[in-house]
């Protein structure tokens, strides 16, 4: 007890040194410290922001659209990662031969090939064959591809939308009724019940009453060439695709083989229970095996998730605009406070890192074996 | 990569933290240079002209040139000179933390990175502007018609600010792509990204000769900004600074004073006061720097006037093909000054 003291007295006793010596060090060689700068005017201009930016806006608005770039392509690769990983991982398990190594080939070649390359592949590699905006392809002429990125219609709701809000919160409201239904007939006589007909049948009922009530919900900015580019619209950069593509590829090579160790953790005896007692294969996978499966999966894919959201850090040698790239990049040689700014978007990936582990914890208790349970 | 570039980062926050234990007093740049026996330069990562690594991997360019003048300056050899390429959002952090002894990496000299970053530059090797180059089958003629338009450049340089005041000041429309490197901005341009790669004057140029048919593309004539790009040291060591200050003056006076590399050696016996001064017959100009007595003779003799190094680098005669312009010495008109050697 004394020498953990001990050890915590001299641990905190060499953060204040250090501390100290930095700013002191700083001070000496008239350098600017402190987070003043972060209520100073930015100055430059953002390609993708989610809220609204100039460049009257401060550092610390660079930040916060820094921070939300990072989290839409890191959520939006975690979400692709996962289904398409999944379906790898089952995929590398199934008994069709052109199925399974498709699956391995795939596999082998995304994890095996440095992401950075990846993703430089993805962006120039695609970049170059797109036509510029005079030569867009376009769809219908509403949404154009061109090496300027997807331009697309922007939504912009009216009143009416409100209709459509209640009828999809009823929908929602008769699908929780009926599966809790649907689960009290199975508990009592052992009847599987089919919800997805009447389900499908109330909310089309419900959207079409509210189409009635209310008309169109929403009205369209639609984008159209002038001068160099197309203004209007919502523009998906090319910087963003090839990010998204990448990161999504590269960590669900990992998640397939995380999910196909999950599966064949799951001993043989249960699946063959399951078919003894007449489930069908693609019930007894989702009601015995991958509940049981889950269990080994949940730990590592964790750490994938955590190795997109750092990865996606990357994004600036495509100039897409992630936190790192805006502020620790352009920010830093803005005002020139690395120490600062090195400080707090380390604290920031931190703390993205300690949310999702705490997450995905909370999750993996809950899915754990009773017994198990501490 | 970016990892690569986070931990760099953090490596020299720790080594500011450190610094009493490395960096030592800031006053002192030019003994440790003495003990150590080379100066360590640091320069751009590949800028044809400034820095960059010929086809055997010798460091060239107007900003290599200078670095080895302070060696000859110093140890009377040019070579006692190493270079470390550095990205734009590195060279200050490197140059604070005693990673590099000075910067010569076409950096602008502004208020704010002379005053706030604890860095003094001391004298301007190039004088710069901002510029833009377009496809020439754009149709654009003039930078005022670049309304709504796509802009490649390299993330943390002045760069960005400028084009974000020149199009706000002519209440004009644009979308900036950023890239960490120019290398990836040049090549996002080249694949039509963007409808304008924008940088300094003459790093356009420079830019230009790597794409894939330089013919196909022109600079606008129009300059945006001021960019005075020049060496700079660590604020409060003003040995070493005033070191870098005249080295560069004496390759200006060494022009203006029609001294070359070719000719210096047969100038021992000029009876001209000032070339006698510039080649350390006269005065103490050495001692009063700290270094030897002929440190501008052996800095023009092994690396040449300021009018030999930019026409060896960037001149008239090199795929670059820039004219003096601004850098012409000011008896022709142009802005390269040096203050009096006596």
């Amino acid at each position: 007890m004394l020498l953990q003291a001990l050890v915590l007295g001299a641990l905190v006793l060499a953060m204040v040194w250090l501390v100290a010596n930095v700013q002191s060090n700083l001070e000496r060689q008239n350098i600017n410290s402190g987070f003043g700068f972060l209520s100073e005017r930015a100055g430059f201009g953002i390609n993708q922001t989610l809220i609204d930016y100039s460049e009257d806006s401060s550092f610390a608005r660079v930040l916060t659209v820094g921070l939300l770039n990072t989290l839409l392509v890191s959520v939006l690769g975690i979400i692709l990662a996962t289904i398409l990983g999944f379906a790898l991982g089952v995929a590398r398990l199934s008994s069709n031969w052109l199925v399974n190594k498709t699956a391995m080939v795939y596999v082998e070649i995304f994890r095996n090939v440095p992401l950075l390359l990846q993703i430089m592949f993805w962006y120039f590699g695609v970049l170059r064959n797109l036509p510029s905006p005079r030569q867009a392809v376009s769809l219908g002429d509403a949404v154009f591809l061109s090496n300027r990125g997807i331009v697309v219609p922007a939504l912009e709701m009216t009143a009416a939308a409100w209709w459509y809000g209640a009828a999809l919160a009823a929908s929602g409201a008769i699908y929780v009724w009926l599966r809790r239904r649907a689960r009290l007939s199975r508990l009592a006589d052992g009847s599987l019940i089919s919800i997805w007909r009447p389900f499908a049948m109330i909310a089309l009922a419900s959207l079409a009453f509210a189409a009635m009530m209310g008309g169109v919900p929403f009205s369209f900015d639609i984008p159209a060439l002038k001068g160099f580019n197309f203004r209007g619209g919502i523009t998906v950069i090319p910087e963003f695709v090839a990010l998204l593509l990448a990161l999504s590829l590269y960590t669900a090579a990992f998640i397939a083989e995380i999910v196909r160790a999950g599966i064949q953790s799951v001993s043989k005896g249960q699946r063959e229970a399951a078919s003894a007692l007449g489930l069908p294969d693609n019930t007894a996978l989702r009601l015995v095996v991958i509940p049981q499966a889950l269990r080994v999966i949940i730990p590592p894919l964790t750490s994938q998730y955590l190795n997109l959201t750092k990865n996606s850090s990357l994004a600036v040698a495509i100039a897409y605009p992630d936190i790192v790239s805006v502020f620790a990049g352009t920010t830093l040689t803005q005002v020139g406070q690395a120490v600062e700014i090195i400080f707090i978007t380390m604290m920031i990936y931190l703390t993205l890192s300690l949310l999702t582990s705490f997450a995905m914890n909370r999750y993996n208790a809950r899915i754990a074996l009773v017994g198990q349970k501490s | 990569m970016q990892i690569k570039r986070l931990v760099f980062g953090a490596l020299a926050s720790l080594l500011l933290a450190f610094a009493p234990l490395s960096v030592g007093a800031a006053g002192n740049t030019l003994d440790v240079v003495m003990k150590r026996g080379y100066v360590q330069c640091g320069v751009s990562q590949g800028l044809p002209g400034f820095s960059n690594p010929d086809d055997k991997g010798n460091w060239t360019g107007i900003d290599v040139d200078f670095c080895k003048a302070v060696a000859a300056a110093i140890f009377g050899d040019a070579a006692k000179v190493k270079f470390t390429p550095l990205s734009a959002k590195e060279r200050f952090t490197a140059i604070q933390s005693g990673e590099v002894d000075i910067i010569a990496r076409n950096t602008t000299w502004s208020m704010h990175r002379d005053t706030a970053l604890g860095v003094d530059f001391r004298a301007v090797n190039y004088y710069d502007g901002q510029g833009f180059m377009v496809r020439a089958d754009l149709g654009v003629t003039s930078s005022t018609e670049l309304d709504g338009a796509t802009l490649c450049t390299n993330q943390g340089t002045t760069t960005e600010l400028n084009a974000a005041d020149y199009f706000r000041a002519n209440n004009m429309q644009y979308e900036i792509v950023a890239f960490e490197k120019a290398d990836e901005a040049v090549a996002a341009y080249n694949s039509g990204r963007c409808d304008a790669y924008t940088t300094d004057h003459s790093a356009l140029y420079a830019q230009r000769l790597k794409l894939t048919d330089p013919q196909a593309h022109i600079v606008l004539p129009e300059i945006i900004s001021k960019e005075p790009l020049g060496p700079a040291v660590r604020q409060g060591d003003n040995v070493w600074g005033d070191i870098i200050a005249w080295v560069h003056y004496a390759t200006v006076a060494a022009e203006e004073l029609g001294v070359t590399s070719k000719n210096i050696g047969s100038m021992g016996n000029s009876t001209n006061p000032s070339i006698k001064r510039l080649l350390g017959k006269d005065g103490t100009f050495g001692a009063n720097l700290g270094i030897p007595a002929d440190w501008a003779f052996q800095a023009v003799k092994q690396v040449g006037n300021y009018g030999e190094i930019f026409e060896r680098n960037v001149g008239i005669n090199t795929p670059l093909g820039i004219k003096r312009g601004y850098n012409a010495l000011w008896t022709d008109g142009g802005l390269q000054y040096a203050p009096p050697i006596r």
